[in-house]
C-alpha cells in the first residue's frame, strides 16, 4: 500500500483495525516488562527509592512534548497541505498529550515534595511545562467549542504552530536559567549520565508510554473519523427532512 | 518481590496510582467512545442515511 493511500480514511480505518490490536497487545507487553524492570532497580544513592517516579515522569515528559510536536507537523499539513487526515491526527492527539503532561506535572510534583522539599516552583522548566498543559487546553477548546469545526481546526492549528516555540524553551529551560529542575542527564552532549542499571528500565518504559501514545491515538483518530462521518449523515438527514416539509 | 519503598513510599505508590489512573481514563474514553460512534453510524444507516461515498461504492 502506497503511503498516500492512507490519505484516504477508509483505508486508514481499515489499516487502523488491522494494526491495533497488535500494537495493543505489544503495549501490555512492553509495560509489563517495564514495570518488573522499574520495581526491582536499585534505589538512587541520594534520592533513595523515590527515583521509581522518574520511569513514569521522565516518559510523560517526553510524551506531552512528543505529542505537540506531532501535532505541529499535524497543524503544517492541515494549512499548507490541507492533508485529510491530519486535522483528524492533530484533533486525537490534543487530549493525549495532555494528558501525559498532566502525568509529568503531577509525578513531579510528588517527586519535588522528598527530594527539593516543595511540591512546586516557579523556575523556567515547570513553568513551561505548565504553559504546555494550558496551551493544550487551549488548542482542545478551539477543536471542541467552535461552531464550524473547519475555522475551529483552522484557528487550533495556528495556535499549534504558535506553541511549537515554547519546546525549545522547555528542553533548553535548564541550560538558559538558573532552575531548581536539575539539567539534561539522558537526552546530552557526552552520553548519559545515569547508571545502566536504572536507564534501561527508563528506555523501556519509554518504549512502553510511546506505544501506548501509539495506540491510543490510531484509536482517537479512528474515533475522529466516525465522528465525521455522524455529523455528516445528520446533516444529510436533516436537509432531506427540511426538504421534504419544504 | 514487593520491593521495599523507604520512608517516602506515599508519594512513589500516590504518582504510580495517578498515572494509572490518567491511563485508564484515557483508555475508558477512546473504548466508550469507539461504542457510542458505531451505535450512532448504526442508527443512522437504519433510518437510511447512506454517505455519498457509500452509495458510490467505496464504502
Amino acid at each position: 500500500m502506497a503511503l498516500i493511500d492512507l490519505a484516504n480514511p477508509t483505508r486508514f480505518l481499515r489499516l487502523v483495525d488491522r494494526v491495533l490490536p497488535w500494537l495493543a497487545a505489544a503495549t501490555v507487553i512492553v509495560f509489563a516488562i517495564g514495570l518488573v524492570q522499574a520495581m526491582n532497580a536499585p534505589d538512587d544513592y541520594q534520592q533513595g527509592a523515590t527515583v521509581k517516579i522518574m520511569f513514569l515522569h521522565v516518559p510523560a515528559a517526553w510524551l506531552g512534548m512528543m505529542g505537540w510536536s506531532l501535532m505541529s507537523v499535524a497543524a503544517l499539513g492541515t494549512l499548507v497541505w490541507r492533508h485529510p487526515l491530519a486535522d483528524v491526527a492533530g484533533k486525537a492527539a490534543a487530549p493525549l498529550g495532555a494528558a501525559f503532561t498532566f502525568i509529568c506535572l503531577v509525578t513531579g510534583s510528588l517527586w519535588g515534595r522528598p527530594t527539593w522539599g516543595t511540591y512546586w516552583v516557579w523556575d523556567a522548566r515547570l513553568t513551561s511545562m505548565l504553559v504546555l498543559l494550558l496551551l493544550y487546553l487551549g488548542v482542545i477548546a478551539l477543536y471542541w467549542t467552535a461552531e464550524d469545526p473547519n475555522r475551529g481546526s483552522r484557528a487550533a492549528a495556528v495556535l499549534t504552530l504558535v506553541g511549537a516555540l515554547n519546546l525549545p524553551i522547555i528542553k533548553f529551560s535548564v541550560d538558559w536559567w538558573n532552575t531548581l529542575h536539575q539539567p539534561a542527564s539522558i537526552l546530552r552532549m557526552g552520553g548519559s549520565a545515569i547508571d545502566s542499571s536504572i536507564l534501561i528500565p527508563l528506555l523501556v518504559m519509554a518504549v512502553a508510554f510511546t506505544l501506548l501514545f501509539a495506540t491510543l491515538h490510531l484509536a482517537a483518530m479512528r474515533n475522529e473519523i466516525l465522528r465525521r462521518r455522524v455529523r455528516t449523515m445528520q446533516l444529510m438527514q436533516a436537509q432531506a427532512l427540511q426538504e421534504a416539509s419544504a | 518481590m514487593i520491593p521495599t519503598l523507604g520512608p517516602h513510599a506515599d508519594f512513589i505508590i500516590a504518582s504510580y496510582a495517578v498515572t494509572a489512573f490518567v491511563v485508564a481514563a484515557m483508555i475508558a474514553w477512546v473504548v466508550l467512545d469507539h461504542s457510542a460512534l458505531k451505535r450512532m453510524l448504526g442508527d443512522l444507516e437504519e433510518q437510511g442515511v447512506t454517505r455519498r461515498s457509500r452509495r458510490q461504492g467505496e464504502g
